[in-house]
C-alpha cells in the first residue's frame, strides 16, 4: 500500500453516532478552491506499482479497472444485441421476407433479449457504473472485495464469450426466447447444444451478478467516509444498494431453476415437464412435474430483475438533474422511501406476467403490479421538482436524462394498463407488449445508461467527450426511438403477435412495420455517431478537469482520473452534496423541516441578494 | 362516479386502436380499456406538461444561483396521496371487468375443447349440449358423435361457434405452451400441458374472425392460425347435426363448414405462399 497516512484517517470505518463535528482531520485545502487541483497527486507519490498495458487490465482488483473492464464488455455487447435488433427488423419489413428462415430467426430474438437483458442491461449498470462510481461516491478506496469483485467480472466475460459461442455450435444458438419457458426448452422441443450452452451462460453469469450484489451491499454498508451517514449517501449509491439486495432475492433463485432446466435436459429429471407423469385412470398422479412451475421461477427472478435493470437507472437520472438545474434533489428522502418500496413491491407481482395462464390469483398480483405506479410516480415528481425553479443547461447528460423521463412515462403508462388483467388478456404478446417494454426499457438502460456514460465519461479519463456529437446522439436516437415503438403500439394492437417471422400481408400491418424498421435504422446511426465521439476524444483529448459540470457529489472531488485508492483527502461531508457545499459554502440546501412556503413568506419579508 | 359515466358513455367513445369485442367479455374489456386510456392520456399528459413546462420556463438565463429547496411536505403528500387514489379506482373497475370477463356460468349453450399442437389446432365438439367428447381410453359407445377439426399450419382450422349464448371453450396443450388469442374477441389465454384451463365467449354476432397462437412454441409459431366463425344458434345446431349424421355413416369423413355466413370479413390469408423452399428447409 503505497498511500500515506492521511488517507488511512478516511480509510478509518465511521462509527455509528458520530457528527460532522467529529470527523477527523480530512487535510482539507483551503476554502474556496474549486477542488483540490493542485497536485496533491504528484505530492503524494501516488504511481501505481502494478503492471502496466494489457497486464494490467488483467490482473487488476481496482474497482475502477474492473468498472471499466465490465462497461467495455456489455457496450460490446449491446452493439451486437443491436445489430441482432436490426436483423430482426429487416426480415419484418415484408410480410413473408426470405431474409431470414424461421429457425435463424428464434435463435436471433432469442439471443437479442438475452444479450440485452443479461448482458448489457445489468452488467453495464451494477458491475460497471456501480462498479466505478459507488466507491467514488461514499469516499471508499476500493470495494469491500476487490478480487470477489474481479471474480465477478471474469466470470460475467466467461458467460457473455460463452453465450456468443451458441452461434457456432452445431444446431445453432438457444431459440426459445430469452424467457425458455417449459415445455419448449426441453430436450424433446429443444435438443440442440444451444440451449445448453445458454444455461451455462447464464449460470455463470448469475454467480456474477450474485457476487457483485454481496460487493456493493458490503462496500455501501462498511465502507463509508467518515461523516457520510446514510441519509447523506447519494441517490445512485442508495439505488445500488437496493439493487444489490435485490439481486441476492432474484439472482439465487435463477440460478438453481437453470440448473434444474439443466437437470430435465440431461438427467431424466421431470420438473418441468409433465411427460414424466404416469396417468392411472386418466388422472395424473403426484410423480408430476409443471411447466407453470418454471414460470413461477422464473418471473419471481424476472420481475425483480426488470427492477434490478431500472434502479440504477434512475440512480443515473437522480444525478444528473440536480448537477444540470444547480439545485439539491427534490424530496431526497421522499426518493429513498420509493426506492425501497420499488423493491419491496417488485418481489410480489411476478404472476403479472402470467395472467393468461388461468392459473394465478389476478386480483393480488393486479392490485400489486398498480401500486408499483405510486412508488414510481412519486419518482417522476421528485425528478420534475428538482428541476422546478432551477436553471437548467441541456448538456448532453441532461438531454438523455429528458429523453429517460418522455420514454419511461410512456411505457410507465402503457405499463398501468398492461397491470390490468382483462386488458392484459387482450395484448399478452403482442407488440403492444413490446413496445411497451422496449420504451422502459430503452428509456432506462440506453436513455438514463447513456445520460450516465457521457456525465462520468471525464471523470474516468479526464477528458470530455463532444457536446455537439453528443446532441446530434441524442436527437437522432431520440426520433429514432419514437419512430420505432409508436408504430409497435398500434399494430400490437391490431392483433400482431411477437416472435413471428412472417405475418399474413393482408391486414395492414406492413407500414407500421416498415415504420419501425427505418426507426431502428436512425437508432443504430445515432450509435455509429457514438463511436465517432469516444474516436475524437482518444485521438483529440479536450482535459475535462476534475469537476467539469459543477457537480454535488463525492467523485468530482478527487482527480480525473482518480487516483490508485481515490482520494488522497477529502471534503468535509455535512449532507448529501460534499463536492457542491465545499464550492459553494453559501448555497447549502434549505434544511428539512422549513416548509417552502414559511420560507418563501420569510424571503418576502428579508429578500436575500 | 366520472369512471362509471365513462364505462356507461363507452360505445361513443373513440377505440383508441383496440377492436371493440365481438363478445360480451371482450366488450367488458374494451369499455376498462377505454377507462384506463382517458385515464392514462390525463394523468401522462399531466406530468407531460409538467416536465415541459420545467424544461422551457427554467432554461438557464443567468448565472443567479436558485434557491436550494429541497423538501415541500404538502406537495409531497399530495403526490404520494393522490395516485393512491387513483390506483385504487382503477383496480376497482379492474375487478368489476375481470369478474365479467373470467365468468363460467354452468349449464353453457355449447362447449368446445381445443387441443393446440406443435404447430396447429384441433377442435373438439360434443355430442349433446354440455358434453365433451369421450375420452379415449374409455369405451366408444359415442365416439362416432365427437366431430372433430383439426387443422395444420397450412390449412387455417375454423372453430364454428352459435352467438348469443355462452360457449365454453376448454382449452389444453398436447406438448408445449401455446397461446389462444382472438384479437375481435380481446382475449388470449394459454394453453399449457398438464392441465385444462376454462373460459367463456358470448358472441354478439356473426362473422368469421381470425386467431392466432401468441406463445412463441418452436419453429412454426409464426404459421399457427385459425378462423372463429359465428353462426346463429340454429345454424349451429344444424351445422352440428349434420356433421354428425356424416360422421356416423362414414366415421372417416372430414367435417365440413357451415356456410350463410360472409366470408372474407377477417379471415387470414392463407400463408401457403409461405411455405416453400428454405422455411422448412432450416
Amino acid at each position: 500500500m503505497t498511500d500515506v497516512a492521511d488517507v488511512s484517517d478516511v480509510l478509518a470505518p465511521p462509527v455509528p453516532g458520530t457528527g460532522v463535528e467529529e470527523a477527523p482531520d480530512l487535510h482539507l485545502p483551503a476554502p474556496g478552491g474549486h477542488g483540490p487541483e493542485d497536485g496533491h497527486v504528484a505530492g503524494h507519490g501516488h504511481e501505481d506499482h502494478g503492471p502496466t498495458g494489457i497486464l494490467k487490465w488483467l490482473t487488476s482488483t481496482d474497482h475502477k479497472v474492473i468498472g471499466l473492464s465490465y462497461m467495455i464488455t456489455s457496450l460490446v455487447m449491446f452493439y451486437f444485441a443491436g445489430i441482432m435488433a436490426l436483423f430482426i427488423r429487416l426480415q419484418l419489413t415484408s410480410p413473408h421476407s426470405s431474409l431470414l428462415t424461421f429457425g435463424q430467426y428464434n435463435e436471433l430474438f432469442t439471443m437479442h433479449g438475452s444479450l440485452m437483458l443479461y448482458l448489457f442491461a445489468g452488467p453495464f449498470a451494477f458491475g460497471g457504473l456501480a462498479n466505478y462510481v459507488v466507491p467514488l461516491q461514499i469516499g471508499a478506496p476500493d470495494m469491500a472485495f476487490p478480487r470477489l469483485n474481479a471474480l465477478s467480472y471474469w466470470l460475467y466475460l466467461t458467460g457473455s464469450i460463452t453465450m456468443m459461442l451458441g452461434f457456432l455450435v452445431a444446431g445453432g444458438a438457444a431459440s426459445f426466447g430469452w424467457v425458455a419457458y417449459a415445455p419448449l426448452s426441453n430436450a424433446t422441443s429443444s435438443p440442440g447444444i444451444g440451449g445448453d450452452v445458454w444455461i451455462m451462460a447464464l449460470v455463470l453469469t448469475g454467480f456474477s451478478a450474485i457476487f457483485t450484489g454481496v460487493n456493493l451491499v458490503a462496500t455501501i454498508f462498511y465502507l463509508r467516509a467518515p461523516g457520510m451517514t446514510m441519509f447523506r449517501m447519494p441517490v445512485f449509491t442508495w439505488n445500488m444498494l437496493v439493487t444489490g439486495i435485490l439481486i441476492l432475492i432474484a439472482f439465487p433463485v435463477l440460478t438453481s431453476g437453470l440448473v434444474m432446466l439443466f437437470c430435465d435436459r440431461h438427467f431424466g429429471t421431470h420438473i418441468f415437464t409433465v411427460t414424466g407423469c404416469h396417468l392411472v385412470n386418466g388422472a395424473v398422479t403426484n410423480t408430476c412435474g409443471s411447466p407453470l412451475l418454471w414460470q413461477n421461477l422464473f418471473w419471481f427472478f424476472g420481475h425483480p430483475e426488470v427492477y434490478i435493470l431500472a434502479l440504477p437507472f434512475f440512480g443515473i437520472v437522480t444525478e444528473i438533474l440536480p448537477v444540470f438545474s444547480r439545485k439539491p434533489v427534490f424530496g431526497y428522502k421522499g426518493m429513498v422511501f420509493a426506492t425501497m418500496a420499488i423493491a419491496a413491491l417488485s418481489t410480489g407481482v411476478w404472476a403479472h406476467h402470467m395472467f393468461t395462464t388461468g392459473a394465478v390469483l389476478l386480483p393480488f398480483f393486479s392490485f400489486l403490479s398498480l401500486l408499483i405506479a405510486v412508488p414510481t410516480g412519486i419518482k417522476f415528481f421528485n425528478w420534475i421538482g428538482t428541476m422546478w425553479h432551477g436553471q437548467l443547461i441541456f448538456n448532453t447528460p441532461m438531454l438523455f436524462c429528458i429523453g429517460f423521463l418522455l420514454a419511461f412515462l410512456m411505457g410507465g403508462v402503457t405499463g398501468i394498463m398492461l397491470a390490468s388483467p382483462p386488458i392484459d388478456f387482450a395484448t399478452h404478446d403482442t407488440y403492444f407488449v413490446v413496445a411497451h417494454f422496449h420504451q422502459v426499457l430503452f428509456g432506462t438502460a440506453v436513455f438514463a445508461g447513456f445520460a450516465g456514460l457521457y456525465y462520468w465519461y471525464p471523470k474516468m479519463f479526464g477528458r470530455m467527450l463532444d457536446d455537439k456529437l453528443g446532441k446530434w446522439h441524442f436527437w437522432l436516437m431520440f426520433i429514432g426511438f419514437w419512430l420505432t415503438f409508436m408504430p409497435q403500439y398500434v399494430v400490437g394492437l391490431l392483433g400482431m403477435p411477437r416472435r413471428v417471422a412472417s405475418y399474413p400481408s393482408n391486414l395492414g400491418w406492413q407500414s407500421y412495420n416498415v415504420l419501425s424498421t427505418i426507426g431502428a435504422f436512425i437508432i443504430a446511426f445515432s450509435f455509429a455517431i457514438l463511436l465517432w465521439n469516444l474516436w475524437k476524444s482518444w485521438r483529440k483529448p479536450v482535459p475535462a478537469g476534475d469537476n467539469p459540470w459543477d457537480a454535488h457529489t463525492l467523485e468530482w472531488f478527487t482527480t480525473s482520473p482518480p487516483p490508485h485508492h481515490n482520494y488522497t483527502h477529502l471534503p468535509p461531508i455535512r449532507s448529501e452534496r460534499p463536492t457542491w457545499d465545499y464550492n459553494h459554502p453559501d448555497a447549502v440546501a434549505v434544511p428539512h423541516g422549513i416548509a417552502a412556503e414559511t420560507a418563501s413568506r420569510a424571503r418576502k419579508k428579508e429578500p436575500v441578494a | 362516479m366520472v369512471g362509471g359515466a365513462l364505462v356507461l358513455a363507452g360505445c361513443k367513445l373513440p377505440t383508441f386502436g383496440e377492436y371493440s369485442g365481438s363478445t360480451t367479455q371482450g366488450r367488458s374489456e374494451f369499455h376498462l380499456w377505454q377507462l384506463f386510456f382517458i385515464a392514462g392520456l390525463v394523468v401522462g399528459g399531466f406530468v407531460l406538461l409538467l416536465i415541459l413546462w420545467a424544461i422551457f420556463k427554467y432554461r438557464r438565463k443567468s448565472e443567479d444561483m436558485p434557491k436550494q429547496t429541497q423538501y415541500h411536505t404538502t406537495v409531497e403528500i399530495l403526490y404520494t396521496v393522490v395516485p393512491i387514489l387513483i390506483v385504487i379506482g382503477l383496480f376497482v373497475f379492474t375487478v368489476l371487468a375481470e369478474n365479467k370477463v373470467d365468468a363460467t356460468p354452468a349449464h353453457p349453450g355449447a362447449t368446445i375443447t381445443v387441443n393446440a399442437f406443435q404447430w396447429g389446432w384441433e377442435f373438439e365438439y360434443p355430442g349433446g349440449p354440455g358434453s365433451g367428447c369421450a375420452n379415449p381410453a374409455s369405451s366408444s359407445a359415442n365416439q362416432n358423435d365427437c366431430v372433430k377439426v383439426i387443422g395444420q399450419t397450412t390449412q387455417d382450422p375454423t372453430m364454428v361457434i352459435p352467438t348469443g349464448t355462452n360457449v365454453q371453450i376448454n382449452l389444453k396443450s398436447l406438448d408445449v405452451l401455446h397461446g389462444f388469442y382472438v384479437p375481435a374477441f380481446n382475449f388470449s389465454r394459454y394453453a399449457s400441458p398438464g392441465y385444462t384451463t376454462t373460459f367463456d365467449f358470448n358472441a354478439l354476432h356473426t362473422g368469421d374472425f381470425r386467431g392466432q397462437c401468441t406463445q412463441l412454441c418452436g419453429l412454426y409459431h409464426s404459421l399457427m392460425f385459425f378462423n372463429v366463425r359465428a353462426v346463429t344458434q340454429a345454424q349451429y345446431a344444424s351445422w352440428l347435426h349434420a356433421q354428425q349424421a356424416a360422421l356416423s355413416a362414414n366415421p372417416s369423413s372430414v367435417p365440413k363448414l357451415p356456410s350463410g355466413v360472409s366470408n372474407g370479413t377477417a379471415s387470414t390469408s392463407s400463408p401457403s405462399n409461405n411455405l416453400g423452399g428454405d422455411l422448412y428447409g432450416d
